[in-house]
């Protein structure tokens, strides 16, 4: 299951264009053409692009409903990758990632909007491209006849994508080793992993040791471990944000995982070795170039797309990286502080000291549950980040407070607990 | 040695960290755990108590203590002093039999030529000191020569050789069973009385190696004792009664004695395990134990006759006698020692000034006050003192070996431990010896199943009534008393304010008790408050304990520490923490469920603020609920004993301590047999218990604004979020008040405004808050600002704070929450902190240079030292074994960076993390020996400790100064008759091996004991087997 990351591309490379490769030769093709096949519906368009100025997305969005006469309709694009997976083209990136991916021939399926949403899938394609072509793309609406094959997985707009795992580190690493981060923050995905002691066989200089270490037991169904498709069941864990696990007992592992689990790295000898990123070399000729492009990234992390080692590109390449800064800093701005504004000292204390002091002296279960105004919220939540935000909001919300009686606010005063929520 | 944390900062500050931080484990105070062993020699009136762990804890005059500890947890069995001899034995499990040098416990092995495989029954050390007899079950008796422990040729004396002069009719074929006992005479030396188990006892003559005279006795023998003169000796039986022997020579055979008597007969009784004679005043006593398996002994003398009842079994006992005129009776119990004044008529028992019981009723919290003003600490005795009056003399006590050379403390400190069934005991624990000062009760504010006011007077004084009426005259005596009455009355939290002599207790069952000090008995009704910590919130029931019934009707309560107001939370769940301000005259108190907070001064509920999570299910469960029906019955079987113990039918005795023990090993056990698996997801913030209030702390800051500073309060839970209020304490930040004017109604009543709430990211349990001045320093505590006791705290520059989570430590700058600092303890060495503290440590090297440093202990039971406010790692020790839970949850530190925690249930390791501050004994012991005080020699007992000390030191008479003070050639210290045995800070740099040991001083006479299973081989070699630690 891919979920994949694709981070905002920032930049197109230009070199990734020359590095599209000819396998089949097309008729009057030159270098700088893009042949395409565009597909609505039932029909299919056949057309050149220009390679160097292709424009933008909006640009070719109007010219493949020009071409396809539907003028007004509201369609949504995609494209087969070197995979065959279909992707979405709905932005300047990602057309121009379709554009130099093609591969020589940029297939373009264009679906309305107001059907039901494009079921993206990996692999799918690819699969039909072997045994049927492109012709049984999936589409909404059609009952593909080949749904029961493997059913599509969903897969949101790119720009609702998020980066939740890569592989880093790779030219520091021994090619045994590899490092992988995880990215908690915002899912609702558990990471979904075991851990477990055991023995680990060390070849040393005075011949081979076993020391105890720390292993994956299990990868929970659905989980993100599992989805990255990066770590399984037997791995040996090394390290975990950087720090040696040696000597650590299972708890202080577990202790050590649980404290970085909203930016896990961690450092493993996988069980498996067969996938070990150098080895793939050979077989990535087709789709290196392609899946580090996609991520347009800026080289400091590969983004993983696929459990397929084929997506896999050179790693040396693509994560000349740096690895990414401690994250110490997010994990601060995380610390939510939410602020009173009642306490500004001499507006709260006017408020307090004119009005209703006896209500002060009832014990706190005796407090006023009849308060009909409208109860303005005393809080402003302030994130770090965004202080300039909150202070603005904060003085709006005190003008409004003060215009507010007396009793409200000083119920809100008393027991604002009940009324903020996180 | 101190291990220092890898850090880049480490270099520059390593110089300094020496004379900040030194690690020491000090002093073991309290009674020590499943005592198996007792001696005493009267020479150096030293009494030495083994342990089943394999301790030995030699103790004199208060002050005068040292422990050995055995390497391998082996139970020590019996300890013999050997008066005026230079080396001991002991008899260990390991099949080996070793010597030792006395003084550091190293073992020499046991020589090659003894039968295999023959356990070991009694030793006697001769007076001459030159043989150990040693009897075996096999019935044989085999002779030792000393020092040397080489076995004595053609000594031995098998059984064979005695049955051959036995009358037929006494043979009858059968063995003589397993030696019993060795007793020697008291005026001709070399005659030895053996025991057999059959009831046979003979005088052997060691000289001649012949028989002087064979007593035919029936009864199988449990134990003997000669009468001083040498003409009659007593045998004890298993059938519970004893026999006067005459020895008279000339007379080979001797079939009855000349008066036999069971005490408590005729019906069948139980053994008397051991007896005593001493002749001029008293008679023996005679544990027994007739009435099921009540612990007892009897002490006889004319017509005096007094059982004495304890809570434990008896383990040993012995007479503090001069020329046979015994002073004092010293039972070793296994929970605690009876010393019973025999001179006083009554036979009233004696406080002891060490080995206090510590768990006479489980210790469920504690508190530590470093420098307790004069004043309060002289009422504090007063009280206590009242309180002990009736029941004890205040004659001297009678162990006074050795002479204690520790100054006086330079300030008082006081450790209050909070006990499971309601009291709260305040220890002096200024020096070496933990002594009791003074106990409150809180049980008498509630209305309890018991109700004390059926039997206002202590129950130890009853049984004056029952010992007219009742036969056997028994008397308890002993204060172990593990049954609590109603576990709901445990102390779970403490805070005194050493100022204003204000306490808050908080319990078990949500009461929060806020007490005042009185040096008057007074009777009154003590006001009470409910706070509804739940609010409105809904959905959620109770289903723990009901809340204790507060007493109706005014309780009279004696001079010390008398309640004025006690607040109950709703629900009635266990307190999890409390802070008190005596000069704003409010305690905050916090449970599972919300915090609240009150001013006791109005009797006035200021605020209460529920934590709870929505979804937070467990909270509700109380934490009884699961085991409650359990626990019920053991509590309701617990009474049962109690009042049995009263009315004196049969009582089963389970020791609770040691049940949970098992308990807790098998649960241990389980874990390890379960495949070990951890699921690794981060915290949720509907994790169950979310909302138990871990930390409160009153602070005068800023959180309003970065110009006005004033009351707040802080509040931490379980899920990472903190909570702070800005206080209006009307009188305080008095300048605000006339500001606003004319708010003197207003101003009667106390106000809390919520001003912050902080979520951690990382949503671990909050431990600690404390708030930091403009300096970085920790704010004073109350009075101490304003009653010029401390420094003022540093108001012109911006405050922060630290909040210390069971993950990080971070700094936040103050009034504005922004992380400034921050240490991720868990995600780089992956342990939880459990215990904070801001500590001040101070040089040695300079006098008056101090620094506040923070204190973390982990989860894994090691120390970590940060500075503040910059969370720098200064320095790691190990501390506790990470297995050790209950000594980790113990835990208590002291302002000035000493520490207690519980190594079993019944003692305080305690422990320095200071180089300058540090508790330890420091004493000399009188030797009656002239001293050969060369280095040579010194030098030499030193260096077979530190290679391999399998070599005795015999004649090394003059090393009798601690291996310390020689490594720090302290020689001056020796001198010809008295050995002055110092013992210096700077050590522990010096000699690895000796770094966390206790000092051993050791006595002229030395110690042997004797090991379970007591097998013993020959030829095995000797591993030390003690070591110093």
């Amino acid at each position: 299951m891919v979920l994949s990351a694709v981070p905002q591309p920032t930049s197109q490379p230009g070199s990734r264009m020359s590095r599209q490769q000819q396998h089949r030769t097309p008729l009057k093709l030159t270098d700088n053409v893009v042949e395409v096949k565009s597909k609505f519906e039932a029909e299919y368009r056949r057309f050149a692009l220009k390679k160097n100025g292709p424009g933008g997305f909006q640009e070719f969005y109007r010219l493949l409903q020009t071409i396809h006469h539907i003028p007004g309709v509201d369609v949504l694009l995609g494209y087969a990758d070197v995979h065959g997976d279909l992707l979405p083209i709905n932005n300047d990136d990602n057309f121009h990632k379709a554009v130099s991916s093609a591969n020589p021939l940029l297939r373009i399926i264009i679906t309305k909007k107001e059907d039901e949403p494009v079921v993206f899938g990996t692999n799918s394609l690819q699969r039909r491209k072997k045994g049927l072509g492109l012709t049984g793309l999936r589409t909404t609406g059609s009952g593909s006849t080949h749904s029961k094959n493997k059913p599509g997985l969903m897969i949101g707009l790119p720009q609702n994508f998020r980066q939740i795992s890569s592989i880093i580190d790779v030219d520091i690493l021994p090619e045994t080793h590899r490092r992988v981060r995880l990215h908690k923050h915002g899912t609702h995905k558990p990471l979904g992993f075991y851990i477990r002691d055991g023995v680990s066989v060390r070849v040393t200089p005075q011949g081979v040791e076993k020391v105890p270490g720390v292993f994956i037991s299990r990868l929970v169904r659905g989980g993100l471990a599992e989805s990255t498709g990066l770590l399984g069941v037997n791995d040996e864990i090394l390290e975990v944000n950087g720090i040696d696990v040696a000597g650590k007992s299972l708890d202080q592992v577990t202790d050590m995982m649980v404290a970085n689990s909203h930016n896990l790295i961690v450092t493993v000898k996988p069980a498996n070795q067969r996938n070990n990123v150098l080895h793939r070399g050979s077989k990535t000729s087709v789709g290196n170039s392609g899946s580090v492009g996609s991520a347009g990234s800026t080289g400091s992390a590969l983004s993983h797309d696929s459990p397929s080692p084929a997506s896999q590109s050179n790693p040396i390449t693509a994560s000349n990286s740096i690895a990414e800064g401690d994250s110490d800093d997010e994990d601060d701005d995380g610390d939510v502080i939410l602020e009173n504004d009642c306490l500004t000292p001499y507006n709260s204390h006017r408020v307090t000291n004119s009005n209703n002091t006896n209500l002060n002296r009832d014990s706190p279960n005796n407090r006023p549950h009849n308060s009909t105004v409208v109860r303005p919220l005393p809080q402003s939540v302030s994130l770090p980040n965004s202080i300039g935000a909150s202070l603005s909001d904060s003085s709006t919300m005190m003008s409004s407070h003060n215009g507010n009686t007396a009793s409200s606010s000083q119920e809100s005063m008393r027991e604002d607990g009940n009324i903020i929520t996180l | 040695f101190p291990a220092v944390l890898p850090s880049p900062h480490m270099s520059r500050r390593k110089s300094c960290d020496f004379i900040l931080f030194s690690f020491n484990k000090t002093v073991e105070h309290g009674f020590p755990h499943q005592p198996s062993a007792l001696a005493f020699d009267p020479k150096l009136q030293l009494m030495a108590i083994g342990t089943k762990s394999g301790a030995i804890k030699v103790y004199g005059a208060p002050g005068v203590e040292f422990t050995g500890l055995h390497k391998d947890t082996t139970a020590v069995t019996q300890i013999h002093f050997l008066p005026g001899q230079v080396s001991s034995m002991l008899l260990s499990s390991l099949t080996h039999m070793r010597s030792k040098i006395r003084c550091d416990f190293t073992l020499s092995p046991l020589p090659p030529l003894f039968p295999s495989a023959t356990r070991v029954t009694v030793l006697l050390l001769l007076r001459s000191c030159d043989l150990l007899c040693i009897g075996t079950e096999g019935g044989g008796v085999y002779f030792l020569q000393l020092p040397r422990l080489s076995l004595k040729d053609n000594h031995t004396l098998l059984q064979d050789q005695v049955t051959q002069s036995l009358p037929d009719d006494y043979r009858c074929g059968k063995s003589l069973g397993p030696v019993e006992s060795l007793q020697e005479h008291p005026q001709q030396s070399g005659k030895i009385l053996i025991g057999y188990s059959r009831g046979l006892v003979v005088l052997w003559d060691l000289s001649t190696r012949h028989a002087d005279q064979l007593f035919l006795g029936k009864q199988q023998l449990e134990s003997l004792v000669w009468e001083r003169t040498g003409n009659l000796f007593v045998s004890s039986h298993n059938d519970g009664g004893y026999s006067v022997w005459p020895v008279t020579s000339g007379n080979t055979c001797s079939h009855q004695p000349v008066t036999s008597t069971i005490p408590y007969g005729p019906f069948p009784c139980k053994a008397i395990s051991k007896i005593l004679w001493r002749t001029t005043q008293t008679g023996g006593g005679m544990p027994r134990a007739s009435y099921g398996d009540r612990h007892c002994l009897t002490i006889q003398q004319d017509k005096d006759h007094v059982t004495l009842d304890f809570t434990s079994r008896v383990i040993d006992f012995f007479t503090v006698h001069k020329f046979d005129d015994p002073s004092a009776l010293v039972v070793l119990l296994e929970e605690e020692l009876v010393v019973i004044d025999l001179q006083t008529p009554g036979w009233p028992s004696l406080p002891t000034p060490y080995l206090a019981p510590l768990h006479s009723s489980a210790i469920t919290c504690s508190c530590h006050i470093s420098s307790v003003p004069p004043k309060l600490w002289e009422r504090l005795v007063n009280a206590g003192k009242a309180q002990q009056g009736r029941q004890h003399t205040h004659r001297s006590w009678p162990i006074c070996g050795g002479k204690n050379l520790a100054p006086p403390p330079k300030q008082q400190e006081l450790l209050l431990t909070g006990h499971e069934d309601g009291t709260v005991r305040f220890w002096d624990a200024s020096g070496v010896a933990l002594t009791p000062l003074y106990k409150l009760s809180t049980a008498n504010v509630f209305h309890t199943d018991c109700d004390p006011s059926e039997d206002p007077q202590d129950p130890s004084d009853d049984p004056d009534m029952q010992q007219e009426e009742e036969w056997p005259p028994f008397r308890k005596v002993g204060c172990f008393d593990p049954y609590s009455d109603d576990p709901r009355l445990g102390i779970q939290k403490i805070s005194l304010c050493k100022y204003s002599n204000k306490l808050v207790v908080a319990g078990t069952a949500g009461q929060v008790i806020v007490l005042g000090l009185s040096d008057e008995r007074s009777d009154h009704l003590v006001d009470v408050s409910v706070v509804d910590l739940l609010q409105d919130r809904e959905g959620f029931t109770w289903k723990g304990h009901d809340r204790l019934e507060p007493r109706l009707k005014p309780a009279p309560f004696p001079p010390g520490f008398q309640p004025l107001v006690l607040v109950q939370c709703l629900p009635p769940a266990s307190v999890t923490a409390v802070a008190l301000h005596a000069e704003w005259n409010l305690i905050a108190f916090g449970t599972s469920h919300g915090f609240g907070l009150f001013d006791y001064h109005r009797r006035n509920a200021v605020l209460a603020r529920c934590t709870l999570h929505p979804n937070d299910s467990l909270a509700m469960e109380g934490p009884l609920s699961r085991v409650k029906s359990l626990k019920k019955s053991l509590r309701q079987s617990f009474r049962r004993i109690r009042k049995s113990r009263v009315s004196g039918k049969k009582r089963t005795i389970t020791t609770p301590t040691s049940k949970v023990q098992e308990a807790n090993a098998a649960l241990a056990e389980q874990e390890e047999v379960a495949p070990v698996q951890r699921r690794i997801e981060p915290r949720s913030a509907d994790d169950s218990l979310s909302g138990v209030v871990r930390c409160l702390c009153f602070a005068d800051t800023f959180l309003r604004d970065g110009t006005h500073h004033g009351p707040t309060l802080w509040a931490g839970t379980n899920s990472g979020s903190v909570y702070a209020y800005a206080l209006e304490v009307p009188g305080v930040g008095t300048g605000r008040v006339c500001e606003r004017g004319g708010a003197s109604e207003s101003s009667v009543c106390v106000e809390a405004v919520l001003g912050k709430e902080i979520q951690l990211m990382h949503r671990a349990p909050v431990v600690s808050i404390c708030v930091l001045d403009g300096r970085g320093k920790p704010l004073p505590d109350p009075y101490e600002a304003s009653q010029d006791l401390a420094i003022t705290p540093d108001m012109t520059n911006a405050h922060s704070v630290l909040i210390a989570s069971e993950e990080q430590l971070k700094v936040f700058s103050l009034p504005k929450v922004s992380a400034k600092t921050k240490f991720k303890l868990t995600a780089h060495e992956g342990c939880r902190v459990r215990k904070v503290a801001l500590v001040v440590f101070s040089s040695t090297a300079q006098e008056d240079y101090s620094e506040h440093t923070l204190v973390c202990l982990t989860n894994l039971g090691d120390m970590h030292l940060f500075n503040i406010p910059g969370l720098r790692p200064q320095v790691r020790y190990d501390c506790i074994r990470k297995e050790d839970i209950s000594g980790i949850a113990s835990c208590v530190f002291t302002k000035n960076g000493q520490g207690f925690y519980l190594i079993s249930p019944s003692e305080y390791e305690r422990f320095s993390l200071s180089a300058k501050v540090i508790t330890e004994p420091l004493f000399s012991v009188q030797l009656d020996r002239p001293l050969e005080p060369t280095p040579a020699s010194k030098w030499c007992v030193l260096m077979c400790l530190l290679s391999d000390g399998t070599t005795t030191q015999p004649q090394a008479n003059g090393t009798h100064k601690n291996q310390m003070g020689q490594a720090e050639g302290r020689s001056e210290h020796t001198h010809t008759h008295s050995l002055s045995l110092s013992h210096t800070h700077t050590h522990t740099h010096t000699f690895p091996s000796f770094h966390f040991s206790p000092p051993f001083y050791s006595p002229s006479s030395s110690l042997s004991s004797l090991s379970e299973p007591l097998k013993l081989q020959p030829g095995l070699a000797g591993v030390p087997l003690w070591s110093p630690w």
